[in-house]
């Protein structure tokens, strides 16, 4: 087979070489690979490294400009400094709560898309999970900064329900309230959920549809009640699905620098710092530092993830 | 004395919460959509006053808007044809070879989706600058394909793994050579997969704003266009009408895409 796509490079190759290769798949295979891995070599490796590298520079504090020398400067002012670490601990702990409430919500419509629609049902809910994941990131922004604004459309249903004062009293609770949802963690934590809601749905439900109906039939015929064969047969079951899609929650939520500026509470995130410091403070290095952060958290998370086995789901 | 099929029955609770969910996903979208046609010029007033068709005419004068635009296109299709290149090769590759080092590759060509944009992003930029290589159009081409990639490489894996060998096998009995299984066998079967990840490719280009801030310069994609427009609110039914373009743009393809793909997701 790979024998074929090789020779399929030229209109009309001998077929003495489409024999030869197909006698040599590994050659061939890595062939093939020759321009993927130029690209994903240069391109997107090359500036890994240069970040990385970027990371070991430090700017020098009268002129402003990156000293090309390597030095722990830069490492050791994001490690040491109060007020960075509390960005790296916001950060994440947005994130993480933000992976639990997703997985929370999400699962109750992946159950039911996968285990109680069927044929026309299914697909539609497979189209409507997919179409507002595709659709634009900027405008989903957009439309949630018009809901959640001081006057906007939430406030007005809410006030139209009577329930107005529920959202006051969680607006002056301390820490996640604020002035508006507009600026409260609260609102950047909805929005955050929404946003990568869909991201948690489809594995989740890849990976219920895997589940044979008969373990749970099983289950129930060996006397389970519905909670019991929830928490001792689908909940396992669904484990790597839940994995595969917390890692695009918690991988987003970390690097993401437009809902926090956006929909922003005062404390900065990440991806703001990272944003600001190569930006208008022109501080590369600590950006560079900075952006390294989520590298090392997602590579925990991820090898975390790998015995929980969640790539079998992606 | 329940019912046979009892324990599959979905209760009220799971059918609303599958109900309630769809709707909170789509919410927002349809928020967006509606004030496009909005006659109050503050969108935030809610509901709208009126409707109108007004700022569409306005917002088709803009020739900024067509402008960036123009740019999202150009830099969307040639991601997209870059990006459909190497994931094709590379699923091909790795389809059903032994190659040693597949997980690793296969963790490589995820990883510019698994990693947050902004480390893309700034990684990227890093490189420009020491590279001393000036933001153009062609360094948002580079940052788009190569996130592209993966979603072409993984629609094209994932219909060769469906592939059964015994077909290729059974070509190469009756006589066919690698050429002609290629063109008649696998071509066939993974054409409508490249074409969905085409598209696919081509939506997640056209909207992407996070790796493109970094690579971008002074060029204006229609998402940056976008962004700034956020942060200047002075003309909010231009930028609703926008919106909705935008909508369209990326949507018509993945509904296409979705098409060409559903025999597999959509058997039941």
């Amino acid at each position: 087979m790979a024998a074929a796509i090789a020779a399929g490079a030229a209109p009309f190759p001998p077929r003495a070489l489409a024999t030869w290769f197909h006698r040599r798949p590994l050659l061939a295979a890595w062939l093939l690979l020759v321009p993927p891995l130029l690209w994903f070599g240069t391109v997107y490796l090359g500036s890994l490294f240069a970040l990385l590298a970027q990371s070991f520079y430090a700017i020098d504090e009268f002129t402003a400009t990156i000293v090309p020398r390597l030095t722990l400067a830069t490492w050791a002012q994001l490690l040491t400094q109060p007020a960075h670490l509390d960005i790296v601990l916001r950060t994440t702990a947005m994130a993480i709560a933000v992976t639990i409430a997703a997985a929370i919500i999400a699962f109750p419509i992946a159950n039911h898309m996968a285990c109680h629609a069927s044929g026309r049902m299914k697909a539609f809910f497979h189209v409507a999970v997919m179409l507002p994941m595709w659709t634009s990131y900027l405008v989903k922004v957009y439309a949630w900064r018009l809901i959640l604004a001081k006057e906007g459309i939430l406030a007005w249903c809410l006030a139209a329900l009577g329930l107005d004062g529920v959202l006051d009293a969680l607006l002056r609770t301390p820490g996640i309230g604020g002035p508006s949802l507009t600026s409260s963690y609260l609102g950047m934590f909805i929005v955050f959920v929404y946003m990568w809601l869909p991201f948690m749905i489809l594995p989740i439900a890849a990976a219920l549809e895997r589940v044979p109906r008969s373990l749970i039939a099983a289950s129930a015929d060996l006397g389970a009640r519905p909670a019991q064969t929830f928490w001792r047969v689908t909940l396992p079951l669904a484990m790597p699905g839940i994995a595969a899609g917390s890692i695009f929650t918690f991988s987003l939520t970390l690097g993401d620098y437009i809902i926090p500026s956006v929909v922003g509470a005062p404390g900065y995130f990440i991806g703001m710092m990272v944003y600001q410091q190569q930006g208008t403070a022109g501080n590369i290095p600590l950006a560079a530092a900075f952006s390294v952060v989520p590298i090392v958290l997602i590579g925990i998370y991820l090898a975390l993830a790998r015995r929980a086995g969640a790539f079998d789901a992606l | 004395m329940r019912s046979s099929r009892a324990w599959d029955a979905p209760s009220f609770g799971s059918r609303l919460a599958a109900w309630a969910g769809i709707a909170f996903l789509h919410a927002p979208v349809a928020i967006i959509v509606l004030y496009a046609f909005t006659t109050g010029d503050r969108s935030y007033d809610f509901p709208p006053p009126g409707l109108t068709l007004r700022w569409f005419a306005l917002a088709f004068e803009r020739s900024d808007i067509w402008q960036s635009m123009r740019l999202s296109i150009g830099v969307a299709t040639v991601a997209t044809f870059a990006a459909l290149v190497l994931g094709t090769l590379a699923a091909f590759a790795l389809a059903r070879s032994r190659i040693r080092a597949k997980n690793a590759l296969t963790l490589l060509f995820i990883l510019p989706i698994a990693l947050p944009g902004i480390i893309t992003g700034l990684a990227l930029l890093a490189a420009m600058k020491i590279a001393g290589i000036e933001p153009s159009f062609w360094t948002i081409v580079a940052g788009h394909a190569t996130f592209c990639i993966v979603i072409v490489y993984n629609n094209v894996i994932a219909r060769l793994r469906r592939l059964p060998p015994s077909w290729i096998e059974a070509s190469m009995d009756l006589g066919a050579d690698g050429w002609q299984t290629f063109r008649r066998i696998l071509l066939p079967q993974v054409a409508t997969a490249l074409l969905a990840g085409g598209m696919l490719a081509f939506a997640l280009s056209f909207d992407e704003i996070i790796v493109t801030i970094f690579t971008s310069g002074h060029e204006r994609t229609l998402p940056i266009w976008f962004f700034n427009e956020l942060f200047r609110p002075r003309e909010r039914p231009i930028t609703n009408v926008v919106a909705v373009l935008v909508i369209a743009v990326t949507l018509l393809p993945i509904l296409l895409a979705y098409h060409l793909t559903r025999p597999a997701s959509g058997r039941d």
